[in-house]
Formats: C-alpha cells, sequence, structure tokens
C-alpha cells in the first residue's frame, strides 16, 4: 500500500518575500517560489528543467544580511531570510545589468532575430530604456547549417545552449570557450556550424532566449498563430511535439515535455516535418495507363505521367478493389497478401489487417516489423510469451548497469540515447557492445568492439562466467524459470578464453562485464538491429534473454530486456495483428478458439486457419505464381527488403498491386493503381512507442489536392470487398480495437485527449498502466521464463578470396530507413544529400581509395557505387551503408537469408568485393 | 607523450602544457588526439585549452614562433616605460621571434620587466634584451635558497615531525593561530585557526590546495618566500595537512613562474625522497596565464583541468571543494608563517604591529621608490612609514601624488591619505582594501586617470567571462574611461551594479580603481 504523500513530506520554509510572509517548498529556488506566488524576476540563464547556472545576473535579489546580491534563481531560502527582489537596490540592478545586455543587441534594440526575444520581454517588463553603454564589435552570421541559422551578434553568453547540447542531449558540440569579452559559443573547434559535428537536433534553438540560434532561412521569424500538440512521425522514441502553425501551415515544430522525450527532439523530428509538402506529394489518384508493362528498372517521379494517367477517386477504388476481388474469387485468398504500415496509425493498421483477414480472407498480412524485431519478437514470445519491452527507456536513471548491444542509439533514437548518456554522465555503468564504435562508446565503462556475427559464443561466455563464479540468482531461477539444465549444459562449453579470439574480447573483459551485470542491483539491455538481423537472430536475443533469466535483472524498475523499436508504431502495428501469425494482442490464428472469438467480433465467419506467409516468403511466393493480387499501404518493398533485384522482380510479376502512399515510391512504380494518402501531420489517430506508450497524434494540416485520409481509402476499399464496415468516428476503431486487444482494453479515447499518451497494458479503465512488467511472473503457460540455449552458428555467406569484404546495412541520423519521406526534406537532404559508404581509413588507403572517391560494391546478387567515406569506427574489412538511397539502394546486395524462426532476412551480414568505380 | 601516464580529465591542463611546451602551441590535431585519450568531446578540450593564455591554440601546419617575448604592461610596469619598450620591440622583431603584452608577471620591484622566453629580465632595456636573444638565455637563471639539506639542518621539519609523533597537541596549534590574529594572505584575511577548525567539522576525505597563483598587479612576495625559503612554506603545509587529515596536497603555481617551478620540483623530489614523516601525496599543478586562478573556486575549478570559472557560493570550498570533497584553501604565505608562529608563540607574531594593529605583512612595493621589493614589516604600518623607514624615500625628483594600498584591485588612495594604517579592515572607510599587501607608488610625474584604465584593462583582459557585470561591464567601463571625458555618474551606476552582482571579487573589486579616481581626484577630470 502506498502511504499518503502528505505524511512524508518534509517541512514547507517560512520566510519574508517584499515584505510579505510566505512559504517555499523544500528545495524550491527563490525565483521558483517567486514564480508560483505570482511574483516575476526578471532572469534569462535560468530555462525550468535545465540544470540553474547563476550567470546572467539579472535575477538577482538582496538577501539581508549578505554583503552583495544573490541569484534566485540559484539559491532556496532559508527559514527566516528576509529577501527583496523590489527595493531600489535589486530594481537598479536587475536594469542595469538587462542595460548591459541590450546594449550588446543588434540595433541596441529588440532582438531582430525572433520574434519571441526572453530579453526584450524583460527590458519591456522594467522599462529599461534605450541603452547608454556602446555596442560591442558583431560578429558576422554563421548561416552554414542547413537547419539553424547562428547570429551571435544577439547572443547573451548566457549558457543555455551549451547546457542543451553537453547536460541535456550530449551531443557535445557546443562549447563556450575563450575568455571574457573574448568569450564566446563555438562549434566543436570553433568551426562553421555546418562543418561541425553538430546533428542538428535544435535543442539549443529551443533553448536560446534572444534568437541567436534560430531555425534557418528566418522559419520561425513569424509568430505561430496555432499550436497542434502531436508526436514525432519517425522513430520509436515517440517524442511529443507541437506543430507550430501560421495561416494553416506549419512553420515550425517544437518539442513538448512528453514521458519518453522531456521536450528534447533530433533533428528529423525538429526540421525533418517539411517533406509533406514536397512538390512530389501524390495528389489524385493514378492508374497504370494500358500498353505500359511493368519493368523491373526503377521508375523516377518525372515517369510517373508517362506510365499512369489520372483517375477520379471512383474509378480508382473501383479498378483497386475490383481486380483484387476478380484474383480472390479466381484463385482463392491463398492468392492475396497485404503489407501495412508501421508508420501508419492504429487505427489504420487495425482496419487493414481486418480487411486482409475478412475481405480476402488470409492471413498473409505482415508489415516491415519482419524485417526489424522479427527474431527478437520471435524469442521474446518463446521464452517469456510477450514481445513487449519490460521497461521503458527512461528506467536507465533506475538501472546501476545499462549494456547497449547491436544499437547505435545516438543515430537511431537520438532522443533516448540523451537519457542513456545522461546515466552515463551520472555514473552508472554503461556497457556498449558492437563492432561498431559510436559515439555512444566514448561514454561507456566498457566497449566491446567484438568480431561481427559472433554475438552468441560472446553472450554465451558471459552466462558462462556467472554460472561458473556463482553469480546466478538461484531464488529467481527456482521461482521465475524452466530450462535451466539444458543453459547450463550449453554454455558450459563457452569458456571465455576459448571465446576470446572467435569474438575479438579478451577474457578478462568478458569476465568483467558479466560480473557487473549480474551483480548489480539493477541491470538493463537494450537492444537493436545489431542483434536480430542476423539468420540466427532469434538465438542471439535468445541469449539475452537467458542472461537476464539467469540472474534475476527483470520485473524491477531498471532492468529488463528491451528491444529498441524502429517505426513510431510498430509496436502499434504489431499490438493490433498486422502480421501473419497473431490476430490482434498477439493471439495465434491457428487457434480454434481464439479465430472463434474473432470471427464473431469482426462478423466474419470464415476466417484463414492457417498462419500466414511473412514478407520475404510473400516475395518467394510471388515469384511462384501463387500470391498474384497485394494491397500496399505506407511500406516500399521495393527499397527495404533484402535482395531487391529478386524483391523487385516479384512486385513486376504481380498481376495487380495496388499502392497507398503519400509519395510516387519505388514501389509505387509496380502499381496498377496508386492511391494518394495522408502524411503524419494529416491524419489523427493513436501510436505505439517502444516504452508501450499509447499517444495521441492530432490532425494539424489537411492533405494537399485530393489526397485523401488513409482511414477514408481503407474503408472505401473494404466497401468494395464486400464489408460492411461502420465507423463514423476514429474513436469508434479505436474503441474495437480495445475490445480486440485486451492489454488497451481499459484506455479511453478522452483520457488519452486529455493525457496525450497512456501506458499499456491499462486493462481497466482509471488503471495508471503498467510501466514495468513481469514482475510477478510471465504471461506464459507455466507463467516461468524458458531458457532456450543457443549455439554459435556462422552468418549464410562469409566472405572469400573473391568477397574479402563484410557489408553491414542501417541507417543514418538525417534519414529515415528508404528515404522516401527525409530525402523530399529540403533540410535534411541538405545534411546527407549523398548515398555514402563508410570505411575504416585502414582500408580505404588499402583500396588505394580517398574520402570522396566513388567505389563499387558488388555482391552476388547486385553491385551499386557510392561515395567513399572514412568512419574510424567502422572495423578494418567492414563497409557500411545505409538503405535510404534509391540511387545506391544498399538491398540490392543484401542477402534474403531467413533467420529460420522470425522469418527476418540478414540484413546485417554478407560478402561483397570493392573496387574503383570507373 | 601520453605513454604510461593517467587518462583522468583533471591532468587535462597538465597534458595542455606537455604538448605547448613541446610544439610551441596546439594545433586542432592535437586538441582532437587529446580529447580522443581522455575520452572528453572535442569542444570540451578547445574550451579548456582556448581559456588560459599561455596556450597558444592554433589550426594545423600553423608555424610556431620560435621564441617569445612578452612584455609586461601592468600598472608598475607601465610607470617605467613598458609601452615605448613594447613599441621598439614589435616594430624591431618580426617573423620567428614573436613579442607579446603580458600582464603583471611578478617581478613589479623590476620594472620594467620583458621575459625572454621563460628567462625574466629585470629593468628591462632594448639592449638587455637583444643580449638575451641572441645569447640565447631563454631560461632563467639559476638561484640560490635554502634546500632540503639545509633547512633540515637549521631545525627545518622538526616541527612537523612532532606533530606526527604526537608530541604538538592540534587544539593548541589552532588555539596559537587564533591567538596569533594569522589571516589569509591572499587578500580574503579569513582568520586561519578559524579554518582550519571548520575543515575539522567537515567529513572525511578532506584536502588542502594551496594558491600560489600570485597574480595581483604589484604582488611578488610569494615569489620572494619560493625563491629563498620554500620549505618554510612546505612544512606549513603538511602541518596543515596533518591537523585536518588531508589525504592530499595540491600546489597551485602561476606557470609565469618558471624558477619556482623549478625549485619546487626538485625540493618536492629531496623532500620525498627523504621524508621526514609520512607523506600526503603532493601535486604541484602549473597555472596556465588566468589571473582568475587566485580566486578560491577557479583555483579548485583549474586543479580539475577546467577552465578557471568561479563557483557559486554557497556551497563554500570548505564543505564542497576539490573534487566535491571538503578543501583547506591557503594562500601560501599564511603556510610559510605557520612554522614560525607555533614555535615563536602567538604573542611574537601579534606582539608586531604599528598605530594599533597586531601581527607583521609583507609588503611588496612598487614604483616611484628608492627600493623596491618585499618589505616586511609591522602590519598597520602607514605608506608614509613605509616609505621613509624601508624604502628608502622617493626617487628623487618624484613627490608621493597617490599610491594602490592593495594591487590593482584595493582602489587608489591620495597623498592626503598616506598616513592610514595598512592592514585588514583599516582601509574599508575609504573604500578600499589591502588584499595582498601589493603598494605601488604613484608620484607627480603620474596621473591616476591612466594607472585607473589600465587596472581596468587589466580585469577586462582577465575577467573569466562567466557572469554578465564582470564580462560586458569591464569592457563597457574600458571604453568609457577611454573617452577624454568620463561620464561619471553612468560610471558610479555601473560600478554599483558590479559590486553588486557579479559572481566573484574580480568584477565586484574591478570598480574600485575608477571608483577611487573619480572619488579622490577630482581634478584630473
Amino acid at each position: 500500500m502506498a502511504a499518503q504523500p502528505e505524511q512524508f513530506a518534509a517541512p514547507m520554509i517560512r520566510f519574508i518575500f517584499n515584505g510579505t510572509a510566505i512559504e517555499a517548498r523544500p528545495g524550491e529556488s527563490i525565483l521558483e517560489c517567486a514564480k508560483r506566488h505570482g511574483i516575476a524576476i526578471p532572469h534569462l540563464c535560468y530555462k525550468p528543467g535545465y540544470r540553474a547556472d547563476g550567470n546572467c545576473r539579472t535575477c538577482m535579489v538582496e538577501i539581508e544580511g549578505e554583503r552583495v546580491l544573490a541569484p534566485s534563481c540559484s539559491r532556496t531560502p532559508t527559514e527566516g531570510m528576509k529577501i527583496h527582489s523590489n527595493n531600489p537596490r535589486a530594481v537598479n540592478a536587475q536594469k542595469l545589468v538587462l542595460e548591459l545586455l541590450q546594449s550588446d543587441m543588434p540595433g541596441q534594440t529588440g532582438s531582430p532575430h525572433s520574434p519571441a526575444s526572453e530579453l526584450a520581454h524583460w527590458v519591456g517588463k522594467l522599462g529599461v530604456g534605450k541603452p547608454r553603454f556602446p555596442q560591442r564589435q558583431q560578429p558576422q552570421p554563421d548561416l552554414s547549417n542547413p537547419a539553424i541559422a547562428v547570429n551571435l551578434d544577439a547572443c547573451i553568453q548566457c549558457t543555455r545552449c551549451v547546457r542543451a547540447c553537453r547536460e541535456e542531449q550530449v551531443n557535445d558540440v557546443i562549447g563556450y570557450a575563450f575568455r571574457g569579452k573574448h568569450a564566446k559559443i563555438v562549434f566543436d573547434l570553433d568551426d562553421a556550424m555546418g562543418n561541425s559535428t553538430c546533428v542538428s537536433c535544435g535543442e539549443c534553438v529551443q533553448a536560446c532566449p534572444t534568437g541567436a540560434l534560430m531555425p534557418a532561412r528566418l522559419a520561425a521569424k513569424v509568430l505561430p498563430d496555432q499550436q497542434v500538440a502531436s508526436v514525432c512521425p519517425y522513430c520509436g522514441v515517440g517524442c511529443q511535439i507541437n506543430y507550430n502553425l501560421k495561416d494553416n501551415r506549419i512553420i515550425f515544430v517544437s518539442g513538448r515535455d512528453g514521458p519518453a522525450n522531456q521536450s528534447r527532439l533530433c533533428v528529423k523530428g525538429r526540421y525533418g516535418f517539411d517533406y509533406v509538402y514536397h512538390p512530389d506529394r501524390l495528389t489524385n489518384p493514378w492508374i497504370r495507363k494500358s500498353g505500359m508493362a511493368k519493368t523491373e528498372r526503377l521508375l523516377s517521379p518525372s515517369e510517373l505521367t508517362q506510365y499512369f494517367r489520372p483517375a477520379t477517386w471512383d474509378e480508382a477504388l473501383d479498378v483497386a478493389a475490383g481486380k483484387l476481388n476478380q484474383i480472390r474469387d479466381d484463385h482463392g485468398p491463398k492468392a492475396m497478401a497485404g503489407f501495412g504500415s508501421a508508420k501508419g496509425s492504429n487505427e489504420e493498421a487495425y482496419l487493414f489487417q481486418k480487411l486482409v483477414r475478412t475481405g480476402f480472407g488470409t492471413n498473409n498480412v505482415d508489415h516491415c516489423t519482419r524485417l526489424c524485431h522479427a527474431s527478437s519478437v520471435a524469442a521474446l514470445l518463446e521464452t517469456i510469451g510477450s514481445g513487449a519491452v519490460s521497461n521503458p527507456v527512461r528506467d536507465v536513471a533506475e538501472a546501476e548497469v545499462i549494456i547497449v548491444i547491436g544499437s547505435r542509439a545516438c543515430e537511431n533514437h537520438p532522443v533516448a540515447a540523451t537519457f542513456m548518456k545522461n546515466a552515463a554522465k551520472a555514473g552508472k555503468i554503461l556497457i556498449v557492445i558492437d563492432p561498431y564504435r559510436s559515439d555512444l562508446a566514448r561514454h561507456a565503462s566498457y566497449f566491446l568492439q567484438f568480431r561481427p556475427d559472433t554475438d552468441v559464443p560472446m553472450l554465451n561466455s558471459l552466462m558462462h562466467i556467472i554460472v561458473k563464479e556463482n553469480l546466478q540468482n538461484d531464488t529467481y531461477i527456482e521461482k521465475h524459470t524452466e530450462g535451466y539444465a539444458a543453459l547450463k549444459q550449453t554454455v558450459a562449453k563457452y569458456s571465455p578464453e576459448k571465446v576470446a579470439p572467435i569474438c575479438g574480447i579478451p577474457a578478462e573483459t568478458l569476465k568483467e562485464v558479466a560480473r557487473v551485470y549480474a551483480r548489480s542491483r539493477a541491470s538493463i539491455i537494450f537492444w537493436g538491429m545489431g542483434i536480430s538481423q542476423h539468420i540466427h537472430g532469434t538465438d542471439n536475443a535468445r541469449c539475452l534473454i537467458s542472461l537476464a533469466l539467469l540472474t534475476g535483472q527483470i520485473g524491477r524498475p531498471g532492468t529488463g530486456l528491451h528491444p529498441l523499436r524502429g517505426q513510431n508504431n510498430v509496436q502499434g502495428a504489431s499490438d493490433v495483428g498486422l502480421i501473419p501469425m497473431f490476430y490482434p494482442n498477439y493471439q495465434a490464428v491457428t487457434d480454434p478458439q481464439i479465430r472463434a472469438k474473432f470471427a464473431s467480433l469482426w462478423q466474419a465467419p470464415n476466417l484463414d486457419a492457417n498462419r500466414g506467409l511473412t514478407v520475404v516468403e510473400i516475395m518467394h511466393a510471388i515469384h511462384d505464381g501463387v500470391i498474384k493480387g497485394m494491397y500496399i499501404m505506407g511500406e516500399n518493398p521495393a527499397m527495404s527488403d533484402p535482395n531487391l533485384n529478386h524483391a523487385r522482380a516479384a512486385l513486376a510479376k504481380l498481376e495487380h498491386l495496388v499502392v497507398q502512399d503519400i509519395f510516387f515510391t519505388e514501389t509505387a512504380g509496380f502499381a496498377d493503381v496508386i492511391l494518394p494518402a495522408s502524411a503524419f501531420p494529416e491524419k489523427t489517430g493513436t501510436f505505439t512507442n517502444t516504452d508501450r506508450l499509447v499517444q495521441l497524434g492530432r490532425q494539424a494540416i489537411e492533405p494537399p489536392g485530393d489526397a485523401r485520409q488513409d482511414l477514408w481509402i481503407i474503408m472505401e476499399m473494404a466497401k468494395r470487398i464486400g464489408l460492411n464496415w461502420n465507423y463514423p468516428e476514429i474513436k469508434d476503431i479505436f474503441n474495437e480495437i480495445r475490445q480486440a486487444t485486451p492489454s488497451m482494453s481499459g484506455m479511453t479515447w478522452e483520457r488519452l485527449e486529455q493525457e496525450h499518451s497512456l501506458t499499456l497494458p491499462l486493462l481497466k479503465e482509471g488503471d495508471p498502466g503498467e510501466r514495468v512488467i513481469f514482475t510477478d511472473g510471465f504471461p506464459t503457460k507455466s507463467r516461468r521464463g524458458k531458457f532456450v540455449p543457443a549455439d554459435y552458428i556462422a552468418a549464410d555467406e562469409l566472405p572469400d578470396a573473391e568477397y574479402p569484404y563484410v557489408f553491414t546495412t542501417g541507417r543514418q541520423l538525417e534519414h529515415w530507413h528508404t528515404g522516401s519521406m527525409t530525402r523530399r526534406s529540403e533540410v535534411l537532404n541538405a545534411i546527407e544529400p549523398d548515398p555514402v559508404a563508410s570505411f575504416n581509413p585502414l582500408d580505404l588507403t588499402k583500396l588505394d581509395a580517398s574520402p570522396g572517391d566513388i567505389i563499387q560494391i558488388q555482391s552476388k546478387r547486385g553491385t551499386i557505387k557510392a561515395i567513399a567515406r572514412a568512419d574510424t569506427g567502422v572495423q578494418p574489412g567492414v563497409v557500411f551503408m545505409a538503405f535510404c538511397y534509391h540511387e545506391a539502394a544498399a538491398n540490392l546486395i543484401t542477402n534474403e537469408a531467413m533467420d529460420p524462426f522470425g522469418k527476418i532476412p540478414e540484413f546485417k551480414y554478407c560478402a561483397v568485393k570493392i573496387s574503383a568505380a570507373t | 607523450m601520453l605513454a604510461g601516464k593517467s587518462r583522468q580529465r583533471e591532468q587535462l591542463i597538465e597534458y595542455l602544457h606537455l604538448i605547448q611546451d613541446k610544439f610551441k602551441q596546439i594545433e586542432s590535431r592535437h586538441i582532437v588526439a587529446l580529447a580522443d585519450e581522455l575520452k572528453l568531446a572535442m569542444t570540451e578540450v578547445y574550451e579548456v585549452a582556448t581559456f588560459y593564455h599561455h596556450f597558444d591554440v592554433v589550426k594545423d601546419h600553423t608555424q610556431a614562433p620560435r621564441l617569445t617575448i612578452r612584455v609586461c604592461n601592468s600598472v608598475s610596469c607601465e610607470l617605467f616605460g613598458a609601452r615605448q619598450l613594447l613599441k621598439y620591440l614589435q616594430n624591431k622583431y618580426q617573423g620567428d621571434i614573436r613579442v607579446q603584452v603580458v600582464p603583471c608577471v611578478g617581478r613589479c620591484q623590476e620594472a620594467p620587466v620583458a621575459v625572454v622566453g621563460t628567462n625574466p629580465i629585470a629593468k628591462a632595456t632594448p639592449e638587455s634584451i637583444a643580449r638575451a636573444v641572441t645569447d640565447n638565455q631563454i631560461v632563467p637563471a639559476p638561484l640560490t635558497y635554502t634546500d632540503y639539506n639545509q633547512y633540515r639542518q637549521s631545525g627545518g621539519y622538526r616541527l612537523l615531525t612532532d606533530c606526527h609523533a604526537g608530541k604538538q597537541s592540534l587544539a593548541d596549534i589552532i588555539k596559537t593561530l587564533k591567538d596569533s590574529k594569522l589571516r589569509g594572505l591572499g587578500g580574503a584575511g579569513f582568520p586561519t585557526g578559524s579554518k582550519w577548525e571548520i575543515l575539522l567539522q567537515q567529513p572525511k576525505p578532506r584536502l588542502l590546495a594551496v594558491n600560489i597563483d600570485e597574480g595581483e598587479p604589484g604582488t611578488f612576495k610569494d615569489r620572494h618566500y619560493l625563491e629563498s625559503d620554500p620549505h618554510r612554506f612546505l612544512e606549513g603545509a603538511l602541518i596543515a595537512a596533518w591537523a585536518i587529515e588531508a589525504t592530499a596536497i595540491y600546489l597551485y603555481l602561476r606557470d609565469e613562474y618558471a624558477a619556482c617551478r623549478d625549485i619546487l620540483t626538485r625540493e618536492l623530489t629531496a623532500l620525498q625522497f627523504a621524508a621526514p614523516v609520512k607523506l600526503p601525496e603532493i601535486h604541484l599543478r602549473r597555472g596556465a596565464g588566468a589571473y582568475i586562478c587566485g580566486e578560491e573556486s577557479a583555483m579548485i575549478e583549474s586543479i580539475e583541468g577546467k577552465r578557471g570559472m568561479p563557483r557559486l557560493r554557497p556551497p563554500y570550498v570548505a564543505q564542497v571543494g576539490l573534487f566535491g570533497r571538503p578543501t583547506l584553501e591557503h594562500n601560501m604565505e599564511t603556510l610559510y608563517w605557520i612554522r614560525d608562529i607555533v614555535e615563536q608563540g602567538a604573542a611574537w607574531f601579534a606582539g608586531h604591529g604599528r598605530n594599533g594593529r597586531q601581527g607583521l605583512r609583507s609588503y611588496s612595493v612598487s614604483g616611484r621608490v628608492n627600493k623596491p621589493g618585499v618589505h616586511l614589516a609591522p602590519a598597520g604600518i602607514t605608506l608614509r612609514e613605509l616609505i621613509d623607514e624601508y624604502c628608502g624615500g622617493m626617487l628623487a625628483g618624484h613627490t608621493l601624488y597617490a599610491y594602490f594600498p592593495g594591487g590593482a584591485s584595493g582602489g587608489i588612495l591620495p597623498a592626503s591619505l598616506a598616513d592610514i594604517p595598512l592592514d585588514f579592515d583599516t582601509l574599508n572607510p575609504y573604500d578600499c582594501f589591502i588584499g595582498s599587501a601589493a603598494i605601488i607608488v604613484l608620484s607627480d610625474h603620474d596621473n591616476v586617470r591612466d594607472a585607473a584604465l589600465n587596472a581596468m584593462r587589466f580585469f577586462e583582459e582577465e575577467s573569466c567571462g562567466q557572469c554578465t557585470p564582470c564580462r560586458v561591464g569591464t569592457a563597457k567601463a574600458v571604453t568609457l574611461m577611454e573617452q577624454p571625458v568620463w561620464d561619471q555618474a553612468l560610471l558610479e551606476e555601473l560600478a554599483q551594479a558590479m559590486n553588486d552582482t557579479s559572481i566573484c571579487g574580480l568584477g565586484q573589486a574591478a570598480p574600485n580603481p575608477l571608483r577611487c579616481a573619480m572619488k579622490y581626484f577630482p581634478e584630473e577630470f
């Protein structure tokens, strides 16, 4: 039972403020206490939520008995103190300091770069007149960063940007260099911002009080007339944002204080919204012209009108659904398949899988989770009965030891990474395990740069050490697990001495890491694609799960297993059943009782009793002539599937393909009908982030031209396929989801509208939602977690004499996945416009190449050309590319060999040869 | 260069020195490499390196000067022709010999001073400088001083040994210090015995930090004692460390005192090689050209390998100091007197004094007197008495006109106030203070406006840049003071705000010379 908080609250502090007796909360600064009582003391360097620095000296108050004035932002009252903020001495000081700052502003008046300068506000409020001091020599503007304009002539050296960059985001780019009147804000070694290691997260822009740092190109020069609270469309962190609009147009995005992000954002969330206004936006339906056959070659946006003709919605929908119906009727449900979107809302994903299951009559519905955490989820379901994360990202503050394995969090979950960096700086033990030395590694107490592909032996050796040194948690094992004997037997073979030469990590280091993880009060494991995108991805995840079960590091705050979810709604899409083997809430399609339940809920008596095909299997099935008709919404398999030559040939082979998207993507080039859909800011819906937070995204603008809501399109398709749906409002879909998905049954739309986000599982209305799960056993039949041991299997395609390099793929900070959105964002594409392949500098020397040279990368499956980039974080013998560049699609090269359990392709490892491009 | 050395962040400034010493500058590639080695952000290393004027931070492939000649331009040196000397040198030496203006190097009795490499040239002339350059005399000449063996032979370290052997009572020693009225001789004047008592109430581990950053213009007493009798101070430090059970001692030495660094390095080695008692760790840290690092919390930041930016107080250094631990911080000279006071008794020390004051004071006197230098005199002596009895009177042809009673920050007084006792507290009613007892004597050949502007330029240059009133205030004050007519009302408003709102003593005291000039020398305006 929780005790009543009032019983244990520390006593209030009574003191006299401006002659009146008031009370301060323990730990509350004088400034905050005054604010709470409606008294505004001027302040500039203080930003609520940031550490107070007390350097601007505008918040001065007189504390009786002290020789000099005190900064109210950095002092807490003591009992009986007598404080004055409005006597002549204090006010004169406040005004003079403001006057000093104002005298150095451009034109010595206001602050021309920002419409809402805090300095101008206080100058006005205190009646500081025209400054009587001469102006300093002003620095030149720095407009080198496509996203951020730097005008240090408006800088007051308050260092809020320094704290933003070094203490909040820990990107460590901004410094306060030199001394005295020469002291200035610098980027790296006083480089132009655009040439520095700045990642354009914009935290500094958000922090700057005077407009010295602003969005580029005067984007925020006008004051917005409307603000819409929503969520970021990009990654699984699920940062809450505000769309700031003027005349119904988004002019900039700012961070909102959400549970996952604390007002922080990354460059994509903050500056990557402009793709919605790109001229390439589809604004009307398109139908393939008769006679224009499908090619395996990608079509460029300029070829759209050559191959397709515009059509009305009625015609397009009739053709789209009509032909799908025909295929279904002629060849049966097994000839049908659908790809839904992990970027769309839960409501869209739910309706889409319902359409495929009840309209097409097949379970051949899947989405890009297959390419992402499918192996992690397979392992989690197999061992502990649930693929959900056990603890949220911000539990790093509760942990003592944090492992991050196979994840470049700084690039792919940037805001989540800021909390990991905060935790490391606060003294937690961060252990980064990755073949790539990322920015996160610098902050780690242990960095294990192991040989790619050797996760299983390495993780087994950690468990070997734990068992050998008797560091396992016997109580936990006995109470909550099964299969321990088998695990013990397997890990016995993997001594650190034997494993060290295999994985390239010294035995002593393995021992230290094992001990630290096992012994700590709370250890948590985060992982990413480095673990999952292998043919032994499920094995890799099995080892991580066993580590946690072995040591009891799960089911408590600061512990657990967290596969970092990539897409903003991949968790939600899976939760609502957009996958071939499960209905909503991971209920098996093959189970007759469960099937009956959904048949009843959906009034669909003929649900398919077999599990459906997954993404890569569907491509094979198309080649085999089994699947002939597909409906693809918000997915781009022509760029995201492995072995693209093979995948694209499959897409070209389909008899009928309907593509619903916001751009003429690479996949749309293979379509028969293209339906123009709504982008993220154009829709309202719920989205579930990696922490199991269901958050409300709200519509801020209208879709362009005749593009329509995805929900409307799905419902129109459903109507024509013969489904009798009635959802007058979006919340009606949400309410049906609640019925289908017990973990969300206690959530209400009204509560989401009020609170913006709710944690699942939330079973009864009014419940707070369970932040930490598996606190007392697991949702398996036996309530126990199962140890499933794994032995070392090598990757499917190892380097050899002809193909001597390892090719690995992943993502980049500035670009999202297949690039359909971000390469159409002016800002993001300006920062990273060209396809690059990263090499270790020693390898470039060996290849007689320099950074900037065009090199050719070739595997057994395909060839691409890219620009060479040197990266000391990449191991010798390895080449890395992001898969977002259509002109150099990395997936032309990758291997579609699949993990047998998760069916996820081995994106992370194949063999290539490198040569200079001719 | 870093082989075998620790990679702890606190060593950052020491390692920047290694690079500067070897390459005569610090290039971008060095910063990037050092950041990598210490696992710091590049910009963090850059911030620290550019804060300190002794580090020449340059872009890659810059040619380093072969030799640097540093000319002091603080108050005393300016009185004796520093400006003309500088102009001459800047014309003569171009190319690979660089001429640099620097603030007070702590040799004011030999003004004007030029430092060729690390070799200080007293009463520098173009000829003496040229000779040092051509003869390649770029390091200081060796000095004679009481070394370890001589110090021990004459009774040194016996007191320390007694303390460790339990033959001295800590309570008695503290009482002696309190009765002696010994106060911090760096300038803050905090009673020494009381400070030890406060530290003893703080939890362990505790640290001792010694301030040898002696940067107040006009001050050179610490250098004087280090160059003559270093172990007397070291013994005082070790006794203080014994008293508070300090686990380590950090000595922070201004880098302009190259000869002192040699002496301390040699003598610390001798001491550690044949230690009379079990010694705590003793670390010698180099300053890097920042007056502000003489401020107690800025010095601590510098020892931690950061920029010398003073901390907000509370909490005070005694509670949260070096590396977050309770820290006893003392000026070097305060520790120098511990042995004598304990051996000879509180009454001996307190018995000295004049004009109703108690104790002894080492006055660093420079300017228009016949015998400038360190004069150990009774505390409370007046300027007139000091000049007549110790300094051999004013220079021929010079009449007393004005004086700085406490370095650049202690204000300026007129000849009509030359009979005030010079001590803690006695000058406060006149809006001045004694600080480090650095007395600069001006004559009718000089004008106070120029001296006040010189002082304000010094503070502008030395401001750390952290807070608005000091960073911007000193700069605005300089611009206003460079005008033919001073806007005195505006300057007074500015001075009041600087005094009321600056984070540390630099900003708070910077207006003192300005205010004194306006108050006591109206005829100059």
